[in-house]
Parts: C-alpha cells; sequence; structure tokens
C-alpha cells in the first residue's frame, strides 16, 4: 500500500477487522517520508502488520528503479524506529521453513532451535544437530514467501520497459467493473514461473510489455482467493486464503490499487480441508 | 543551383509519396496513418505527459480506441443496473428517517448499543471494519431492532466467507419466539413420516437394522447456555436480516471436528467427515456459539453472580450473572494484565451443552423397567462433566499447542491516560476485548475458525464393523488335510468297510446255510 494513498486506503482493507489506530498512522506519515529520503526509496510502502505473541511488527517495503527486483524491507514496533531485514537467501528459506514453525513470539533476537537426532548408521548416536534461527531471519523469509506468493497487482499496473525494468504505468486508469470481476486480470508480483503456457490465440491478445506476469488463476488450488465487492459495493477486495491475512483492494476505474498483509505470518496449510 | 534544385524537388516528390502513403486508408481499421498520427500528437500537446515517450505505445492504443468508439456510437448500451448500485439502492434505505416518531425516538431508552462509540475505542486498538462501515452496521443494527421489535441487541461482530461475509448481531431471547420454532420442527418431524410411510407401502418390507444410535444429547432451552442469545446475521448493511436457528449439542460437537470455510451462502451444504447435521446456518450458529463461550470477556467486577434460591443442593453450578451497578473502573494498567479479566459466558462441555445431562440415567431406567431378571452390570455412571465455572479469571485459559490463549496490550505506548487495554485471542483469531474506564466490548472479526496449531488432522473413519463374532466354531480356520493324509483316510475308510463286507458275507452265508 503506497505511503501517499495511506489515509483513504487502510479504511478500505479493514474489512478484515485490522486497521492501523490513529496514533500508529500518524507516526507511519512522518517516519515514512524519513525513511525515503535516507534510503533514497523511489516509492515506500506500508507492507503490512505481523502479529506476534507479545508484541506486532510493522513492515515497510522500499522499492527501487526496478519494482520487481529492488525491494527492501524493514520493520519496527512502533511505526517510528525502523530497522533493515536481511534479504532472504534460499539457505535462510530452507532453514526457516524446518525450523519454525508457531507464531511469531514479537521479539527479533528470539532464536527458534531444532534439535535433530542424527542416529549414526553404525549404530554410534552422533551428537544431535541443532537448527537455529532468529526470529528476524524468519521475518524476512516470511515476508518474502508472501511476497512470492501472495501479491497481487490489477492488469496494466505495471510496464515491462525494453530494457527489461518494470515501473509503475503512469497511465493505468484501472480496470472497469467488468475486468475487476474476473480473477484473469489479476497478477501475481513475481518473477513470472508461467506454469500454464498459454495457446496462440490467447498470446495474440496480450501485450509483452503488461502480461509479464503470472495471473491469479493459475494458482492452485482453484478457490484459494476469494473475490468480493465491499464498501458499499465500490471496491474490489481480494483475500488470499493460503496466507490468511492478505487483503489486495482496488477501486475500478481508477488507478488505485494496493495489498497489505495483517496476519500472524504463518501459512494456511490446512487450506485443501476447508474449501 | 540546378542540382540542389533537382535534389530539393526530388526530396519534396519523396515527402509527398510519403504523405500519400501515410494517407492511404488502411482496408481493415478504415483509418490511416497520418490521421492516426496527428490525433496521437494532438493528444499530447493537450495532455503535457512528462514521460510521453516511454508510454507512447499505450497512448497510441488509447487514441486507437477512441475513434473507433467515436465511430460506433450510433447505438447505446443498455444501462444495466451494476451490483453496486442495488446495493445504494438499499443502503438509502438505512438514511432515512421516521418523520413522526422523532420525539418519542428520543425518549425512549437506547435499546441498540452506541456503534460509533465502540468503533472509536476499536480503532484505537488497531481493530475495526472502517469508519464508513461501522456507521451503516450502526444504522442496519437500528433498522433490525425496530424491525424485529427486541429488547436489545449487540454487535458481535463479522464472519468472513470465501464469496460474501456475515454481519453478526446478538440480541435477547423473547418468550414467543420458542413457539415458532417447535412449530417448524413439528412439520418437519411430520414430512419426514409420511414419506416414510409412502416407502413402505411401495416395496416388499424390507429387513430392519437393529443398530439403534446412541440417544442424542438434548438441546439446551432456549435462553439458556448455548442459546442464551438469538443471534441475526445479514451480508451487508442494508440487507435484512435472517434469524439464526438455536443450536443442538450435536452440531457443536461435529463443529469442534471439522474446519471448513464459510460460503456466504446461508442454505450451503456443508461436506465434511463426520458429517455436519444441517448447513451452513446451522454451521455458523454453532461456531458462534463456541467463540462466545470461549472468548467473550468482562473486567472482573463488571459482572456478578445472581444469587437465586436454591434448587437443589447438588447443584453448585452458577449460570446466570447481572451487571453489577457498583463496578467502577479498573485502571488501564492492571486491565492489560490477566487476572483481572473474567468471561461471562458459560463454557461449553465436552457434551455440547453448557449444563450437563446424565444421558445414561434414561437408559438405566428402562432396562430395569423391562427386564429386571437379567441384572446386567451397567458400565460406571458417567461423571458429570465440569467446566471452568463462570467469571473464572483468564488466567486460568490454558494454553493451545504452547502458545498462550491470550495477548494483552495497551494500544497507546506514549499516552498512557488516555490508552485503551486490549486482550486479543490466540485461540480463536479474531477476537478482541477492549476496555477503558468502565466501558468494555467484545467483538469478533475472523474466519470463524479455530486455531488448529500447525496442522489440522482431520478425525479417522471408525474401523469396520466385525460380520462375525470371532469366537464361533463354523468360521473358525484350520488347515486342509494334506494329501497323503487323506490317502492314509480314504485306506483307512477302505479297510474298513471291506471288513464290513467281509462280515455281512459271513452272515449272509450263514443265513443261507
Amino acid at each position: 500500500m503506497d505511503s501517499r494513498w495511506l489515509l483513504c486506503s487502510l479504511d478500505l482493507v479493514a474489512g478484515n477487522g485490522c486497521t492501523v489506530s490513529l496514533e500508529h498512522r500518524a507516526a507511519l506519515q512522518t517516519s515514512m517520508v524519513l525513511l525515503k529520503k535516507n534510503y533514497k526509496f523511489h516509492r515506500v510502502l506500508l507492507w503490512g502488520k505481523v502479529l506476534g505473541l507479545n508484541k506486532d511488527y510493522f513492515i515497510a517495503q522500499g522499492r527501487g528503479d526496478d519494482e520487481l527486483v529492488d525491494k527492501k524491507n524493514l520493520y519496527s514496533f512502533d511505526c517510528v524506529d525502523w530497522f533493515l531485514l536481511p534479504s532472504a537467501t534460499e539457505s535462510m528459506i530452507q532453514e526457516v521453513s524446518v525450523v519454525a514453525k508457531r507464531r511469531f513470539v514479537g521479539d527479533p533476537s528470539y532464536v527458534y532451535e531444532h534439535v535433530e537426532m542424527s542416529g549414526g548408521q553404525d549404530g554410534a548416536v552422533d551428537s544431535p544437530v541443532v537448527a537455529k534461527v532468529s526470529e528476524e531471519s524468519r521475518l524476512a523469509v516470511t515476508v518474502h514467501q508472501i511476497d512470492e506468493e501472495a501479491s497481487v497487482v490489477p492488469r496494466g499496473a505495471f510496464v515491462k520497459s525494453p530494457r527489461g525494468l518494470v515501473h509503475v504505468n503512469r497511465s493505468f486508469a484501472g480496470l472497469s467493473d467488468s475486468q475487476a470481476k474476473k480473477l484473469d486480470n489479476f497478477f501475481h508480483f513475481r518473477k513470472a514461473k508461467n506454469p500454464n503456457k498459454k495457446s496462440v490465440l490467447e498470446i495474440g491478445d496480450l501485450s509483452p510489455a503488461i502480461d509479464f506476469l503470472d495471473t491469479l488463476s493459475d494458482d492452485v488450488p482453484k478457490g484459494s482467493w476469494s473475490h468480493q465487492c465491499e464498501c458499499a459495493g465500490n471496491v474490489c477486495v481480494l483475500r488470499s486464503l493460503l496466507w490468511l491475512g492478505l487483503t489486495f483492494y482496488h477501486l475500478p476505474m481508477t488507478p488505485q490499487h494496493g495489498y497489505i498483509y495483517m496476519g500472524d505470518g504463518t501459512r494456511n496449510l490446512n487450506l485443501p480441508f476447508m474449501l | 543551383m540546378d542540382a540542389k534544385q533537382d535534389e530539393s524537388a526530388a526530396k519534396l516528390q519523396s515527402v509527398r509519396s510519403l504523405k500519400a502513403l501515410m494517407m492511404t486508408n488502411s482496408p481493415q481499421s478504415n483509418t490511416n496513418l497520418y490521421d492516426h498520427l496527428t490525433l496521437l500528437l494532438m493528444k499530447v500537446m493537450d495532455e503535457h505527459p512528462h514521460d510521453a515517450v516511454d508510454v507512447i505505445e499505450d497512448i497510441s492504443q488509447d487514441v486507437k480506441l477512441t475513434f473507433s468508439e467515436e465511430k460506433q456510437n450510433f447505438l447505446r448500451d443498455f444501462p444495466s443496473t451494476t451490483a453496486a448500485e442495488l446495493l445504494a439502492e438499499k443502503q438509502r434505505l438505512l438514511f432515512s428517517r421516521p418523520e413522526e416518531d422523532e420525539q418519542e425516538e428520543q425518549l425512549m431508552e437506547t435499546l441498540y448499543p452506541n456503534v460509533r462509540e465502540v468503533g472509536f475505542y476499536l480503532e484505537q486498538a488497531g481493530v475495526g471494519l472502517g469508519r464508513e462501515e461501522m456507521q451503516r452496521i450502526f444504522l442496519a443494527l437500528k433498522q433490525l431492532v425496530e424491525s424485529q421489535a427486541l429488547l436489545g441487541c449487540r454487535l458481535w461482530g463479522k464472519i468472513l466467507g470465501t464469496e460474501s461475509s456475515y454481519i453478526v448481531a446478538e440480541a435477547q431471547y423473547i418468550e414467543g419466539e420458542e413457539e415458532e420454532e417447535k412449530n417448524a420442527e413439528e412439520v418437519a418431524e411430520k414430512e419426514e413420516e409420511r414419506e416414510a410411510q409412502a416407502k413402505e407401502n411401495e416395496m416388499y418390507p424390507l429387513p430392519q437394522s437393529t443398530y439403534k444410535p446412541p440417544p442424542a444429547v438434548p438441546k439446551e432451552a432456549l435462553g439458556t447456555g448455548a442459546n442464551k442469545f438469538v443471534y441475526y446475521v445479514c451480508k451487508e448493511p442494508g440487507h435484512s436480516w435472517v434469524k439464526l436457528p438455536s443450536v443442538s449439542p450435536a452440531q457443536i460437537t461435529v463443529a469442534r471436528l471439522i474446519y471448513k470455510f464459510f460460503t456466504g451462502r446461508l442454505d450451503h451444504q456443508i461436506v465434511s467427515y463426520p458429517p455436519f447435521p444441517g448447513n451452513e446456518a446451522n454451521y455458523l450458529r454453532a461456531q458462534i456459539a463456541r467463540i462466545s463461550a470461549g472468548t467473550q470477556v468482562s473486567p472482573k467486577g463488571f459482572f456478578r453472580i445472581r444469587e437465586e434460591e436454591g434448587d437443589e443442593e447438588d447443584e453448585v453450578v452458577q449460570d446466570s450473572s447481572e451487571v453489577n451497578p457498583d463496578f467502577e473502573g479498573i485502571p488501564v494498567f492492571e486491565m492489560a494484565s490477566l487476572s483481572t479479566w473474567v468471561h461471562h459466558i458459560q463454557y461449553i462441555l465436552q457434551q455440547g451443552r453448557c449444563t450437563w445431562v446424565n444421558l445414561a440415567g434414561k437408559t438405566g431406567e428402562d432396562s430395569n423397567e423391562e427386564g429386571e431378571a437379567e441384572e446386567k452390570e451397567e458400565p460406571d455412571e458417567p461423571e458429570p462433566e465440569v467446566g471452568p465455572r463462570l467469571l473464572d479469571p483468564l488466567s486460568k485459559d490454558s494454553e493451545m499447542f504452547n502458545v498462550p490463549s491470550w495477548s494483552s496490550m495497551v494500544s497507546s505506548t506514549l499516552t498512557f491516560q488516555h490508552a485503551v487495554a486490549v486482550q486479543r485471542s490466540n485461540r480463536w483469531p479474531g477476537a478482541y476485548a477492549y476496555a477503558c474506564g468502565k466501558k468494555f466490548e467484545n467483538i469478533y472479526v475472523g474466519w470463524g475458525l479455530k486455531y488448529a496449531g500447525e496442522g489440522y488432522s482431520p478425525p479417522v473413519p471408525p474401523l469396520p464393523q466385525k460380520e462375525y463374532a470371532s469366537d464361533r466354531k463354523e468360521i473358525a480356520e484350520a488347515l486342509d488335510p494334506s494329501l497323503e493324509e487323506e490317502q492314509e483316510l480314504k485306506e483307512a475308510l477302505d479297510e474298513q468297510r471291506a471288513v464290513q463286507e467281509e462280515m455281512e458275507d459271513i452272515d449272509d452265508e450263514d443265513d443261507e446255510d
């Protein structure tokens, strides 16, 4: 959610029940401007809130030249002081997925431990392998995973220039009402994996500058997105059922769109049972 | 000079031919490049985009679209009513004010809560549905109270669904409603009987099964226990409110075992194992009952136990509470800890009810009446189920999956004196309670599902029943005799027969002689 639209758009995503209190909103307005200046971001977004048992983390994301690649995540407890999160690497993702299973605690220095008894094949018991992961890296990996699996942008909002850079499309006028009802017109904002190769007929309608991302309708399992019209039917809202708490909003026929995550930072593994 | 003139003439000629080329109409779209570029440059002149060269393709496409639309503008689209327009019509009614009863309304007691105030405090806590939406819900609650003539109602919260969501209001139970429900149930039973009779008459009588299901736990009476309040739901403020049926213990027991999203349609069939006895309206009511029992909390001292004159000495259960008029607010610092909050809704026992019912007692009586000769050893009388008592503090709530049941926080760290203390439930993510001075409120905004830890494991179907009791001799397994044994047996039998025949022959010979 872009920091410039923060005031009016927080009400639009509030259908989930989570909003930001007035004090935090005022603090965000000030601190995001400072973040943009200090880190030299092009845009600063309020990415969302990860609820921990003791404290909640506010996450902000700064975007650089290439929106898809130049991303930096920061976290804060009071929306005033922000700390940089490390970027998620493959090894970090592996470690976190093994070790950290429960809810976030709320303390970035908390260490999750996972003890594996590696019994040797000769019968000798080796020393237990203890994998340790700090909550800070778990947070970085979670933010990265949510962006990979559940970020949403409407079709046409981002343009890929011939040099390969992705930037905001200034002449994006919004999806029409009928377009906003189809899940095909919403894309994941991540490196395209292209699960379904489209036929030549369909490719003819697409434009390579706009349609370089994966659509939401290719997500497995089908039905993992809840598509509704809220706020007196004016706003098109998409909620992810895989990461409960991620809400995407778009006002049709206007360029306003954004997504925010407000939840406990755990993937909903029970989704196949629940549909 | 001539050469230069020739060159310029040649250039002019090539320019003219290029212009002619550009002005040839394309056979498909009946426009030409020259006009298109003119329109394009006019648009750039009008709009002054600062990065025109980067988005030139989009501008070109826009020009093409508008040009083609203008050409085809003879037929107008039939204006179809969008969903937003329909909703706006309904919500317009929320804002209408009856002109006659203005003065009377001001004198009446407030039957509906001040949702604006509740929304304000919840916003401090970081919870809420947005200010305008809360205002619309406020007006919708007022409409509910007026249309149903309720004694009082409260905004319970919002349950999200995959296709649409439910806004839930909790209301006090009124006496006359019980009859309506009973009538509905009786009608349903009569219909079933008629169907069963019709089937019997048509076909030959089928063998009846001797399986008797365990006796169903009786529903709690309206106004007590899990059915203490009546719940109304609607999809959007402005739509009509639908009353949810009362909940039965069987529904609560099954709802504890399944884990399903709500779709937003009350008549949707729940496909699950164990099969849920009812449709989505019943499932919704069961989840509301569980959430209320688990997460409706109040500051200590707000409610006190209503002292009833003793009915029986055995029943120590205190199941009713009333507002304590002597309650003075508790300061915010203390409210941020768990010991100053108490549950004010009864806990639902394992059975599915709030007050325990001894089912074995009934069957025991029947068997005693029927056959006194057979004195079977009755199984040990089931012990009465006991749960946390009413008005137990939150600090007694047990941990689930190593996660404490509640997280407490204070809304503002900078302005302590005017902060709001908030309790957030970890068992039912989405349940919040806030307290500020003498005011407190509970609300639930979420998906209607309990925290399932790392993963939900669905209940396993029971083992298949054995067809025969295993200790009957006819189906006892034994090894078939081997070939040698059979031959030995045959030889032995042959010898016996031979001996017998000899004996008979000798007898015959003796007889003949």
